[in-house]
């Protein structure tokens, strides 16, 4: 990873390639991603709510799509990450924000994920929760963790 | 108490983090659900589960958690050992059930991270 300077706290971007199906790496971009927020220095419980949410998208993204990509993006005032895949797609966002609806096959339960939890828990962290979705095609998850 | 307490207690194995042992920690939370634990468990708690694969491993990264306490005798997957290293993350594990190492560390001191949860989650 290139190193991180703490400077950049204020004005920071960077894409994650994530791929679809494949959970031995399932989590790997959040890992990053947590690193970097707590080499630049910001309060822990910002970094936790990142971290969270990225890694809730993250698994969502190999669970169900082919591919996407997770970006990061920090400014002075957000912290911002939107999750980008191209995949199914989510046919009705109501029912699946329901906490407990879940479309899970059996490979993503053993992996102790599917309870229908992703975007409910995604909600409680994100100060600003965004989901947009075309069958078919994929969807799009905006999330922005506010620093003041 | 101590790690090295915690493993005495439930008469565990260290499978990581032998150099660990003097950490403190106070709190626990034990789910085999990683959404639940993401939802509830706190930081520098332990987690007690008997999930064995990576996304334990990451999940326990992700939430700065303490230390793993696999139960019911489960050991890590060979992935889940190499990542556990890497993050640097204790694991033990111990032949006791969930039910029985969460009682045996409670009555020795050890509290949930949270008593109660604030709203009903998932269906109910």
């Amino acid at each position: 990873m290139h190193p991180v300077d703490i400077t950049e706290k204020n004005n920071y971007q960077r894409s994650f390639y994530v791929e679809g199906g494949n959970f031995t790496y399932a989590g790997i971009v959040s890992t990053s991603i947590k690193s970097i927020l707590k080499k630049m220095d910001l309060p822990v419980d910002l970094v936790r709510k990142s971290a969270i949410v990225s890694y809730e998208s993250e698994i969502n993204i190999v669970s169900y799509a082919k591919k996407g990509v997770i970006k990061l993006t920090i400014d002075s005032r957000t912290i911002q990450i939107e999750a980008i895949d191209e995949g199914p797609g989510i046919p009705d966002i109501e029912l699946a924000m329901q906490a407990g609806y879940s479309t899970a096959d059996q490979r993503i339960r053993e992996m102790g994920f599917g309870a229908g939890m992703g975007l409910s828990n995604i909600k409680r962290y994100a100060d600003v929760f965004d989901l947009t979705s075309e069958v078919g095609k994929g969807t799009y998850l905006k999330m922005i963790i506010n620093r003041i | 108490m101590k790690l090295r307490e915690v493993k005495e207690i439930l008469d565990a194995e260290v499978i990581i983090g032998d150099d660990k042992l003097d950490m403190e920690v106070k709190t626990a939370f034990g789910a085999d659900l990683m959404s639940d634990v993401l939802a509830f468990a706190k930081a520098g708690g332990l987690l007690l589960t008997g999930l064995t694969n990576e996304q334990v491993i990451r999940t326990a990264d992700i939430l700065d958690i303490a230390a793993i306490i696999m139960v019911r005798g489960k050991r890590p997957t060979a992935e889940s050992m190499a990542l556990a290293r890497d993050l640097d993350i204790p694991i033990l594990t111990t032949k006791y059930i969930l039910f029985e190492t969460a009682g045996r560390l409670y009555t020795k001191g050890i509290v949930g991270c949270l008593d109660k949860v604030d709203a009903p989650s998932g269906h109910n």
